[in-house]
C-alpha cells in the first residue's frame, strides 16, 4: 500500500497559515488530486529536506484541511483522522508538522496535544508570531518546546523565514523519533482501562488515545469496515461509554494543562484588540444598512465581472472555436468521421471551454473575497436570512458560485459542517440561474420581450432578466424551505465561525482557487458535456431505417429551383426530423403539448437535457438557419417567421416564450450537476429526489404560465 | 432562577464563563476555546442582533448565533 518516500503531512487550525507554510515550503512543486476514496481535494508537494554535514532527503508534504480538533465537524475535516488513524493509508505521514497560531496559542494547542497523544512523531511550527507582537504577546519558543517535548520553530509562512531551520527539525525527527512514548499528554487510560485494552487487543493498536478514536469516531473512517463498526458499537454499549462526556471531559481537561503551560509561555502586555482596520471596517461591513448596501454593490461587481467583462474572452473563444471547425471541416474529406470529429466532438469541447472565463473570474473574485476575510462577514449578516429557509450562512457561497456554474458551487458545501444544511444547498444550488442559461434567456427574451423602456431609465428586456435571475433566487430559497419541511433535521444547526481580520489577498492562493474551480468543472462537467454532444450528434444523424435518405431525395426534388444555401439548410431541417431525435420529439409532443411546444422544440428539450447550453444551436438546426448557426440574431429572426399551423399565428408568442422561461430556469437540465450531486452525497438517492422536484417545478410553472398568457 | 448567559451581554461588556447548558454544543465551543474561567466580550452583533460576535480570551473574534450563545453560562 504505502510507498518508501518519507511523507510529511500538514495539520493546524483554519486560519492558522497551514497552506501558506505548505507552498513555501514546496513553491511550484506542488500538485492537486484528491484523497483515495473521498472527494476531498488534496494539495500535495516535493520538498528537499537537508542541513548541515549530511545527505539531502526528497519528501512528500501532504496539505490536510484544517480543523480545530481530531474530532471532524465537516466533510472536509474527517480527511484528517481518517489518514492520521490509518497507518495503512497511503499518505500515512512519517511526521506531523502542526502549524500553531502564536497568536492564539491555547485553542491551537489543543488540537497539538490530540495529534502528539496519538503517538506520532510531530514538530511544531510557530507562526504568526508578527501578529502576535501587534496584540503584545510574547511568546518563548523555547519554553513551549521543554514543555511539551518536541521540536518547537519560530517561522513566518509569508515571509519565508524560519523555513531552513524547520526543514532541519523534520529531518531530525524523521532520523531520531524513537516510538512508543508512554507519556501522555491527556491520559485517557485511567478513566476507560477495561475499554481500552479491549479494543487495544481487538484491533491490534498499541497506543490508548488512537483505542478511544476507534471508540469515538469509527463511523468516519473509511478503513473500518461495516462489520467492524458494528462490532465497536458492541463493545462501547457493553463497557457503557458515554461519548459525550468523554469528549467534554477530555477538552476541558486538555485546556486545564494547557492555561498553566500558556501562562508560563507566552507573556501578555496589556489589552488585546482587534487591529484597529478590522474594527472599523466591521462597523461598516456589519452595519444594518452599510453592511447589506456593501453587500449589494459587491454583488453587482461580481455581475459586472462575470457578464459583461467575461464577454470579451468568450467571444474571442466562440470565434476561435466556429473558425477551428470551419477549418478542420476544409482540410479533412466530407463523410462520418469528420462530421463526428468537428460536429460531434469539436462542437461539445467549445461547449466547455466557452464557459471557462465566466468560471475564472467567478472564482477569483469569491477567492479575493475569502482571502480578505470579507465572505465571513458576508456569512454573519446572511444568516439570519438563511436560517429561516434551513439554510445556514455558510449557504451563500456556493448559492452566488452557482450563477456561474452549479459543478464547482455544489464543490464550494464542503465548508458548511452541518451535513443537514450542506445537503439542502446542494438540493437547491442549482436553481440559481448558471451561466449556461444565459445564452436561452438571451434569445427568448429578445423574442418576447419588447426593448422598450420602463420609467424612462430601465430596459424592459434588461429588467425581465434581471426578474429571472431573482426567479431563481426565490425558487431557490423557497424550494430550500419546503425540503426542510419534508426531510427531518438530525442534527442541530449550528453557525459558529471564526471571524478573521482583514488581510491582503496571497494572490498565490487567488490562482490556486481559480485554477481548480476551473479544473473541475472542465474535468467534471467536461467529459460529460462532450460525451453527450456525441450522443446527441449520433440521435441527431440517424434515423429508423433509410428514412432520413428518403425524406432527403423528396427535399431536393421539390426544390430544384431553389439556391444551393436554401436547400442545404431545408435538408439538414427533414433529415432531423426525420432522425432518432426527430422521432423523439414527435413522440414527446402529446407531454409537453399543455405547455404550448411542439415536437420541433421536444428535439431542443431532449437535446438540452444534458447540458442546457445545446438549446440555441439546436433551435438553429431545427429550423434549418443556414451560416452562423450560434448566431442570436439570426436564430431570434427565424424563429420569428414560424407560424404555429395550427392558429395560423406567429409560434412563439408570450405564451410559449414565457413558458419556455419558466421552465429552463427551474429544469434541472444538467448531466454534469447530477453527476457531481451523486459524488458528494455518495448515492444516487438525491440527485434523482433532486431531479424530479426540479423537473416538476419547471413544468408545472411552465403549465401555469403558458395557460394563463394563452 | 436567573442564569445569565453570553446572550445577555450587552455590547461591551464582559463575563468569565461558568458552564454549558448543551452537551452537544459546549464541545464544539471548548474546541473554538471557550473553555469555563474564560474571559469573553461581546464585540458586536450583525444587523438585526443575530449572530453576536465574541471576544474569546482577548485572543480572537468569535461569530455564533444568539442561540447558541444562550447556551454559555457566565458570571
Amino acid at each position: 500500500m504505502k510507498d518508501k518516500s518519507i511523507k510529511i503531512a500538514l495539520v493546524g487550525n483554519p486560519n492558522a497559515g497551514k497552506s501558506t507554510l505548505f507552498n513555501s515550503l514546496t513553491g511550484l512543486r506542488q500538485k492537486t488530486g484528491n484523497f483515495p476514496g473521498v472527494t476531498v481535494d488534496k494539495k500535495f508537494g516535493k520538498l528537499t529536506l537537508e542541513k548541515a554535514g549530511a545527505a539531502s532527503v526528497e519528501v512528500m508534504a501532504v496539505d490536510l484541511p484544517g480543523t480545530y480538533s481530531v474530532y471532524p465537524k465537516s466533510a472536509d475535516e474527517a480527511v484528517v483522522m481518517d489518514i492520521l488513524a490509518n497507518p495503512a493509508h497511503p499518505d500515512y505521514p512519517d511526521v506531523v508538522l502542526v502549524v500553531v497560531d502564536g497568536s492564539n496559542l491555547l485553542r491551537n494547542l489543543l488540537l497539538f496535544t490530540q495529534i502528539q497523544d496519538l503517538g506520532l512523531p510531530t514538530v511544531l511550527a510557530l507562526n504568526m508570531l508578527d501578529v502576535a507582537q501587534n496584540m503584545n504577546l510574547k511568546v518563548n519558543a523555547v519554553q513551549l518546546a521543554m514543555n511539551l517535548g518536541v521540536p518547537v520553530v519560530n517561522i513566518n509562512a509569508r515571509t519565508g523565514s524560519g523555513i531552513p531551520q524547520l526543514k532541519e527539525a523534520l529531518l531530525h525527527v524523521i532520523e531520531h523519533f524513537e516510538p512508543a512514548s508512554p507519556r501522555f499528554f491527556y491520559d485517557t487510560t485511567a478513566d476507560y482501562p477495561d475499554l481500552i485494552n479491549e479494543v487495544k487487543r481487538e484491533y491490534k493498536i498499541d497506543n490508548d488515545y488512537l483505542a478511544m478514536q476507534y471508540v469515538c469516531q469509527h463511523d468516519n473512517f473509511t478503513f473500518v469496515e461495516i462489520p467492524e463498526r458494528v462490532k465497536l458499537d458492541g463493545i462501547i454499549e457493553k463497557h457503557q461509554f458515554d461519548k459525550q462526556a468523554f469528549l467534554s471531559a477530555e477538552t476541558i481537561g486538555r485546556y486545564e494543562k494547557l492555561r498553566p503551560l500558556v501562562a508560563k509561555v507566552v507573556k501578555s502586555e496589556g489589552e488585546i484588540e482587534q487591529p484597529y482596520w478590522t474594527r472599523l471596517l466591521d462597523r461598516i461591513f456589519l452595519h444594518p444598512v452599510g453592511g447589506y448596501f456593501s453587500f449589494a454593490a459587491v454583488l453587482i461587481l461580481v455581475f459586472q465581472a462575470i457578464f459583461a467583462w467575461a464577454s470579451y474572452p468568450m467571444d474571442l473563444i466562440d470565434e476561435g472555436t466556429a473558425n477551428t471547425i470551419a477549418w478542420v471541416k476544409n482540410v479533412l474529406p466530407e463523410g462520418v468521421l469528420s462530421d463526428l470529429l468537428t460536429d460531434g466532438i469539436m462542437a461539445g469541447i467549445g461547449g466547455v471551454i466557452i464557459f471557462i472565463p465566466q468560471i475564472a473570474i467567478l472564482f477569483a473574485l469569491v477567492a479575493i473575497l475569502e482571502e480578505s476575510g470579507y465572505m465571513a462577514r458576508v456569512m454573519i449578516i446572511m444568516d439570519k436570512l438563511m436560517r429561516k429557509f434551513g439554510l445556514n450562512g455558510r449557504s451563500v457561497v456556493p448559492l452566488i458560485s452557482g450563477v456561474a456554474c452549479a459543478v464547482p458551487a455544489i464543490m464550494t458545501t464542503r465548508s458548511i459542517n452541518s451535513r443537514y444544511e450542506r445537503l439542502l444547498t446542494i438540493l437547491v444550488t442549482p436553481l440559481m440561474s448558471c451561466s449556461a442559461r444565459l445564452p436561452i434567456y438571451a434569445i427568448l427574451i429578445a423574442l418576447v420581450v419588447p426593448a422598450t423602456k420602463v420609467l424612462g431609465i430601465f430596459n424592459l428586456q434588461g429588467l425581465v432578466l434581471f426578474g429571472l435571475y431573482l426567479l431563481g433566487l426565490i425558487g431557490a430559497l423557497a424550494s430550500a424551505w419546503v425540503i426542510s419541511l419534508f426531510v427531518p433535521r438530525k442534527e442541530p444547526s449550528y453557525f459558529m465561525l471564526e471571524m478573521p481580520s482583514y488581510k491582503l489577498p496571497r494572490w498565490g492562493h487567488v490562482g490556486m482557487s481559480m485554477y481548480e474551480s476551473v479544473r473541475s468543472f472542465v474535468l467534471e462537467a467536461g467529459k460529460i458535456i462532450v460525451a453527450i454532444s456525441i450522443v446527441l450528434w449520433v440521435l441527431a444523424s440517424y434515423g429508423p431505417g433509410d428514412r432520413m435518405d428518403r425524406a432527403e431525395e423528396r427535399v431536393t426534388a421539390s426544390m430544384t429551383n431553389a439556391a444551393p444555401d436554401q436547400v442545404d439548410a431545408a435538408v439538414a431541417s427533414t433529415r432531423l426530423e426525420n432522425s432518432y431525435a426527430g422521432s423523439f420529439g414527435h413522440f414527446i409532443e402529446p407531454a409537453i403539448r399543455p405547455l404550448g411546444y411542439d415536437w420541433k422544440i421536444g428535439i431542443a428539450l431532449l437535446a438540452s437535457f444534458a447540458a442546457r447550453e445545446v438549446f440555441v444551436g439546436t433551435m438553429a438546426t431545427i429550423y434549418s438557419i443556414s451560416g452562423d448557426s450560434e448566431d442570436v440574431l439570426t436564430v431570434k429572426q427565424r424563429l420569428q417567421q414560424e407560424i404555429n399551423p395550427e392558429t395560423g399565428q406567429p409560434m412563439y408568442n408570450t405564451a410559449v416564450g414565457t413558458s419556455l422561461l419558466m421552465f429552463y430556469v427551474f429544469a434541472m437540465m444538467c448531466m454534469s450537476t447530477i453527476a457531481v450531486v451523486y459524488r458528494e452525497t455518495r448515492g444516487w438517492k438525491w440527485p434523482m429526489i433532486q431531479l424530479v422536484y426540479m423537473m416538476a417545478l419547471a413544468y408545472v410553472s411552465a403549465f401555469i404560465a403558458y395557460q394563463l398568457l394563452s | 432562577m436567573f442564569v445569565k448567559t453570553v446572550s445577555h451581554l450587552k455590547r461591551g461588556e464582559k463575563g468569565v464563563i461558568k458552564s454549558f447548558t448543551d452537551p452537544v454544543m459546549s464541545l464544539k465551543l471548548l474546541e473554538m476555546g471557550c473553555v469555563p474561567g474564560c474571559t469573553v466580550r461581546l464585540d458586536g452583533a450583525a444587523p438585526f442582533g443575530d449572530p453576536v460576535c465574541l471576544n474569546v480570551g482577548g485572543q480572537y473574534c468569535l461569530s455564533l448565533r444568539i442561540s447558541e450563545a444562550a447556551t454559555i453560562e457566565i458570571e
